[in-house]
């Protein structure tokens, strides 16, 4: 993708530009700028703490970014209120990184849940839905378990069957993998490009396992300091001189991402949702 | 946009205060859209009832007791212990047995909800019901605040009945008061208002309660230690909240 391509050029799907966003005094996104083509896979990488899930909350319009834009179709992501913005999530299936799975409720009630909302369907209708999903998924009678009674993996895999469920045109998985043992991982790994073919959707997926973004991506960003150093096709994004790029494939302990260690606050966004609120969940506590 | 540097606590305090403010105009918001999720409500409901029922009954059993035992050891040293029945069954009606349970619910249902929703938020689910078109303060929040809010005068109601009760006992057994004259005192300067005032006061404590222990849990960070933080905090916080608004709506209540 070049800085070339138009507003009105129909081959960008979402449009990423200057994206800031930083919560207390830690920068977190920096000016990211990417394009995503409509049916593309792109993987983002980086290390934990680079942004990689805040990313991802600001294109399904979860954070508002301090400044920059994402586009989505042309929307202004940031420009819609509340109820415009409950519309425009009905293109989006999210994969969360644990799951993220409804504990109170069945499997089968977790994959209905978006059908419910969303569409209208009969009963016959969505319950054929949902054996489909969680047969996409490789998960065919589980529907009546709790996901207390499912082990990681297969709780992912239930997360990706809800995302799936009601045919958005994006589907977003964060860090799908982490966590897994190998065998799990190219599992997911698989599940997942099956259904980015099958769906014909476009897919981001954030995630810090090589193997996996090889297999995965069309298309490989490297997320760094809240900037993107680097985009390439899987092949030639190996082949990238970029140190910081070479460390991270090779996952190297020494180089030049070591010398810029985390800093205080590196932590996952999910570990810090109230900074979506802007607080530090300090001392306001009791 | 900064923050003006106040001392840490007050600037705590009008944060919490802003958040409170902002999921009151939210449930409120959210409360008349469909769609209606009654089994939801009437699930909360028997949550929040059927689990804080034995022991509001039993702290107003024994309140009731001890304040026949009280008063008739002070009121018979003017030999007004006639008057035990009306000051049991009035104290128990206007103030006590709403309180009283209402800081029980707070510890049993206040902090479950701090727990739950805290638990949902660090795991995503909040998130994920944002992504599924679904608001999460109409979904999660607004049938727990109206079930608590529903359910707490309800318990008052039993609470009151088991409070008299055991002034009773107390007065007619253990010391030997009439019963028939202390039935008759019981009830005669009671109004109808002093009753409604009590479960008016209990509505209202559930609301609070129900409001805090979910604004807790909302915006709970910092993963299993921040649902411990939430979890106590929903309780502090409602229970210190129930006994001041105590204070302004007797007032306002009389």
């Amino acid at each position: 993708m070049t800085e070339l391509a138009r507003k009105t050029e129909p081959a960008v799907k979402i449009r990423i530009r200057d994206l800031y966003k930083s919560f207390g005094p830690k920068v977190v996104l920096d000016g990211v700028t990417v394009d995503i083509a409509p049916a593309e896979s792109l993987v983002v990488i980086g290390g934990s703490g680079t942004g990689k899930s805040v990313l991802l909350k600001h294109i399904i319009g979860l954070l508002r970014p301090d400044s920059g834009t994402v586009e989505v179709d042309g929307t202004a992501v940031e420009t819609l209120g509340n109820r415009e913005i409950t519309e425009f999530r009905r293109k989006f299936g999210m994969a969360f990184q644990e799951g993220a799975l409804f504990d109170s409720m069945t499997v089968w009630q977790n994959v209905a849940f978006p059908l419910q909302r969303l569409k209208k369907l009969s009963h016959g209708e969505l319950n054929d839905r949902v054996e489909e999903c969680l047969q996409m998924v490789r998960l065919e009678g589980v529907g009546d378990k709790l996901p207390s009674q499912l082990s990681g993996g297969m709780r992912r895999r239930v997360g990706f069957a809800r995302a799936v469920a009601h045919q958005p045109e994006i589907l977003l998985f964060d860090e799908p993998t982490t966590g897994l043992d190998p065998v799990t991982t190219a599992l997911i790994g698989e599940v997942i490009l099956d259904l980015s073919n099958r769906l014909k959707t476009t897919t981001i997926t954030i995630t810090h396992d090589m193997e996996s973004a090889f297999l995965i991506g069309d298309r490989i960003a490297m997320l760094n300091r809240g900037k993107i150093i680097a985009e390439a096709p899987p092949e030639e994004f190996k082949r990238l001189e970029d140190p910081r790029v070479q460390q991270f494939i090779h996952g190297r302990a020494e180089g030049p991402l070591s010398d810029e260690a985390p800093a205080r606050g590196a932590r996952d966004s999910r570990d810090d949702p109230g900074a979506k609120t802007g607080e530090s969940g300090g001392p306001s506590r009791f | 946009m900064k923050t003006p540097n106040l001392p840490g606590p007050v600037a705590g305090f009008f944060e919490e205060m802003g958040r409170f403010m902002q999921m009151v105009g939210r449930v409120f918001a959210w409360t008349p859209r469909p769609p209606y999720d009654w089994r939801e409500l009437l699930r909360q409901m028997v949550k929040v009832g059927v689990n804080s029922m034995p022991v509001v009954l039993l702290t107003a059993m024994f309140t009731g007791m001890v304040l026949a035992l009280q008063t008739f050891t002070v009121l018979s040293r003017f030999s007004a212990e006639s008057f035990v029945g009306s000051l049991v069954a009035l104290s128990m009606v206007r103030e006590l047995s709403a309180v009283l349970s209402g800081l029980i619910v707070a510890g049993r249902a206040g902090s479950a909800m701090g727990a739950e929703l805290g638990t949902m938020r660090v795991t995503e689910q909040i998130d994920a019901l944002e992504v599924m078109a679904t608001d999460p303060v109409h979904y999660l929040v607004v049938p727990r605040v109206w079930a608590t809010t529903l359910t707490l005068p309800l318990l008052v109601i039993l609470g009151n009945a088991v409070g008299i009760f055991g002034g009773y006992l107390v007065a007619v057994v253990l010391m030997g008061a009439n019963p028939v004259a202390y039935v008759n005192r019981t009830f005669q300067f009671m109004e109808l208002t002093d009753l409604l005032s009590g479960l008016i006061k209990a509505g209202a404590f559930g609301f609070l309660l129900a409001v805090i222990g979910c604004q807790q849990g909302f915006y709970t960070t910092g993963g299993a230690e921040g649902v411990g933080r939430s979890t106590t905090a929903a309780v502090v916080v409602a229970s210190i909240a129930i006994l001041v608004a105590d204070f302004f709506l007797t007032r306002l209540l009389f």
